[in-house]
């Protein structure tokens, strides 16, 4: 199945009862699919008038207890960036999925990975943070949504499937995890469902004007995302037990990147991969603990450098860090990869040699 | 109260009205004689006079009334800036036989909510949309709304609104009237009893038509800002009756056949 | 003769803004001399001539004031029999019985 359309699946079978979203390249797909599919298997499938209605559609839909999600892309997750901050502020669980494309601006409809910050770091105001989790496969696209839901429905947070356009446009086998949501719902006492008289009413708001309250909540959020950090970080590592030299990468760029290692091992470096599923909370622990093992590390995206950053503070200056990526919305391949490790490699030699 | 010894012929008086149970105990924060508060007393007089206060949904906005939560005893949502009516929605979608209404001013549902209004409206969304026009955004001190009068001094047009700065008045509600989406529409006001009444009456008519699955209902109501427009309540209705009415003439605009 | 009514006013909530006065078809009530702990001058009874409109509630912004009315019907029950109604009533039904 094409990448979209088994994350749209997926979405059905996670007992999503909510999609609202607008059209957009590359992922308009999802919307279609569910348009035909989720309409007919019993799910509200809205087409909004923008990404900004869509969210608060969002926003409205989870504060009623319901599953709920949208899909956009780059320029569209930037006008949903309100709504998300407020989704966060007001401690609702929904699924949002980036199917990134190139930009800054309205960009190319290319594939790329130009959004790390903008869903890492924040992206809408306020001290709030997105559980993201970055598909590198059509299985995983379909696999995350299910993940998806029950955490946000955990943590009563709004998660993040960042993906790109070629993940999104690719097809690739995937199968269907067995799920019944009847089994992962949770109870929601807080949703605005109509108040009975058992009840004082509910109010669903990011508003709290005290001070004290304001802070209250924050902290509230922020231990939350400490626990997202102990209990939900990801990641996977590809031949690291004896690497000398380290990849990390995430989605479209780690399975480039994992066929610059095998090339390279193929050449007699001792090269690894480590691959961050979830982007928040960041596998630090993971890549720290490997800083003692590898003599360099190559950050491979699709982007400028922005997850390079993540990794420098993980490494807090033990090993040297070099960058490898392109933007435009062009992949790179691991031939090119496989050349910035090498040259990573060599000017380590280099290096060695000047010394002794 | 104490109970007073009465002459044997004085007459015995019934209660005909009081503070609606459907408003909690916390008493509106309005400025005095603020449209806003016959509004809220009203629509839930009506919830509580129809028994639906535990199947409806509001939505608050952004404005003077964004603590309307605070006041309404019902499960509510504070939605951002100018989206209620696309929070209603879905609301409304999810949860398709509980009551859901929007509450807006027009800096919400004219300025930045404008799509959304439209929108939900064109879809037809059996929701009932609140929209209070005091053409003045009073919660951020007093500046120019769309539905500001030409001449009319504000914060922001603080030599009066002319047509080369700022465009004209926008009347949305008639604009909202032209779609089919829309079942009912109808403009009020509440300085006088008689207004208060048929505003009364409109709201009724909505969620029974909301009951019937018939659209979008929506009613304007033409309201004062006394603090904004600088005047005391009562001056501050009686400017609004003589120069916002002729503009914004309260009225059925569009009844159902 | 007239129906019989009368007002309360939650005068500690009132903000005096004159609304229920100006609504006011028998010219019934006006402002307090005094203030109450928000600093407004509070609406109050005046007159003895209330017929239980109701036009004063359906005008205020604030829910302060309840309305009791004459029930000449007979046959139900009173909801409420009114007694003392507030500290600033000039005058009772007591006294207008006395004085016509």
């Amino acid at each position: 199945m094409k990448g979209n359309e088994a994350l749209a699946e997926a979405a059905i079978r996670a007992g999503c009862r909510g999609y609202f979203g607008y059209p957009i390249t590359p992922q308009s797909e999802i919307l279609e699919y569910l348009a035909l599919e989720g309409r007919s298997r019993g799910m509200i499938v809205l087409q909004a008038e923008s990404e900004v209605a869509s969210i608060n559609m969002v926003y409205g839909g989870a504060g009623v207890g319901a599953r709920v999600m949208t899909s956009s892309s780059s320029p569209g997750i930037s006008l949903m960036q309100e709504g998300i901050s407020y989704i966060a502020g007001a401690e609702l669980p929904c699924l949002i999925v980036n199917v990134s494309r190139g930009g800054p601006g309205l960009g190319t409809i290319q594939p790329s990975q130009g959004d790390y910050f903008q869903a890492v770091k924040g992206g809408g105001h306020g001290d709030y943070r997105l559980l993201v989790l970055a598909p590198s496969s059509v299985q995983e696209m379909a696999d995350f949504v299910f993940d998806a839901f029950d955490l946000a429905d955990k943590y009563r947070s709004p998660v993040m499937i960042l993906a790109d356009g070629a993940l999104g446009q690719m097809m690739e086998r995937v199968s269907f995890r067995e799920y019944d949501p009847a089994a992962h719902l949770v109870a929601k006492p807080w949703a605005t469902t109509g108040k009975p008289v058992t009840r004082e009413r509910n109010i669903i708001t990011s508003l709290h004007i005290e001070p004290e309250k304001m802070e209250q909540i924050n902290n509230r959020l922020q231990e939350k995302y400490r626990q997202m950090a102990l209990h939900e970080t990801r990641c996977e590592e590809f031949q690291t037990a004896d690497a000398e030299y380290l990849i990390v990468a995430y989605g479209l760029a780690a399975r480039i990147a994992q066929g610059a290692v095998e090339m390279a091992r193929a050449q007699g470096i001792r090269a690894g991969l480590l691959r961050p599923v979830t982007l928040f909370p960041y596998p630090t622990d993971a890549i720290r603990a490997l800083a003692d093992r590898v003599r360099g590390v190559l950050v491979v995206e699709m982007n400028a450098g922005q997850m390079i950053e993540d990794v420098r503070l993980a490494l807090e200056g033990r090993v040297p860090v070099r960058f490898y990526g392109r933007t435009g919305g062009i992949i790179p391949s691991p031939d090119e990869v496989l050349g910035a490790l090498t040259k990573m490699v060599n000017e380590d030699v280099l290096h060695i040699e000047e010394v002794s | 109260m104490e109970h007073q010894t009465m002459q044997p012929d004085s007459p015995v008086l019934e209660c005909v009205y009081s503070r609606p149970g459907t408003l909690t105990e916390t008493r509106f924060h309005y400025c005095p004689g603020c449209g806003h508060g016959v509004v809220h007393r009203v629509l839930m007089e009506a919830v509580e006079e129809l028994g639906i206060q535990g199947e409806t949904i509001g939505v608050a906005p952004v404005g003077c009334s964004v603590f309307a939560y605070n006041y309404l005893d019902i499960d509510m949502q504070e939605a951002a800036h100018g989206r209620a009516s696309a929070v209603a929605t879905a609301v409304k979608r999810l949860l398709p036989d509980r009551y859901v209404f929007s509450y807006q001013g027009d800096g919400d549902l004219a300025a930045i909510g404008t799509a959304e209004t439209i929108h939900t409206v064109n879809r037809g969304e059996n929701i009932l949309m609140l929209f209070i026009n005091n053409a003045i955004y009073g919660m951020t001190g007093g500046q120019m709304a769309p539905t500001t009068l030409i001449g009319m001094k504000t914060t922001t047009s603080p030599l009066g609104r002319t047509v080369e700065a700022s465009g004209f008045p926008l009347k949305i509600t008639e604009m909202v009237a032209t779609l089919p989406g829309a079942y009912y529409v109808s403009r009020n006001s509440v300085h006088t009893p008689g207004a208060v009444r048929h505003l009364k009456k409109a709201i009724l008519k909505s969620f029974q038509y909301q009951k019937e699955k018939r659209g979008t209902c929506f009613i304007e109501v033409v309201s004062n800002c006394p603090s904004g427009w600088k005047m005391t309540p009562l001056e501050a209705n009686r400017w609004m009756a003589e120069h916002m009415f002729p503009l914004y003439p309260p009225g059925e605009i569009k009844v159902p056949k | 003769m007239a129906i019989r009514g009368s007002v309360s006013f939650e005068t500690e909530v009132c903000k005096g803004c004159e609304l229920c006065i100006d609504a006011c078809p028998q010219e019934s009530l006006g402002l307090s001399s005094g203030i109450n702990a928000q600093g407004y001058h509070y609406a109050v009874l005046v007159k003895d001539n209330c017929t239980g409109c109701v036009n004063c509630a359906l005008v205020c912004p604030d829910a302060v004031i309840t309305v009791y009315r004459e029930n000449r019907k007979g046959g139900k029950a009173p909801v409420a029999v009114i007694s003392n109604v507030t500290g600033n009533i000039t005058v009772t039904l007591d006294d207008e019985r006395k004085n016509p």
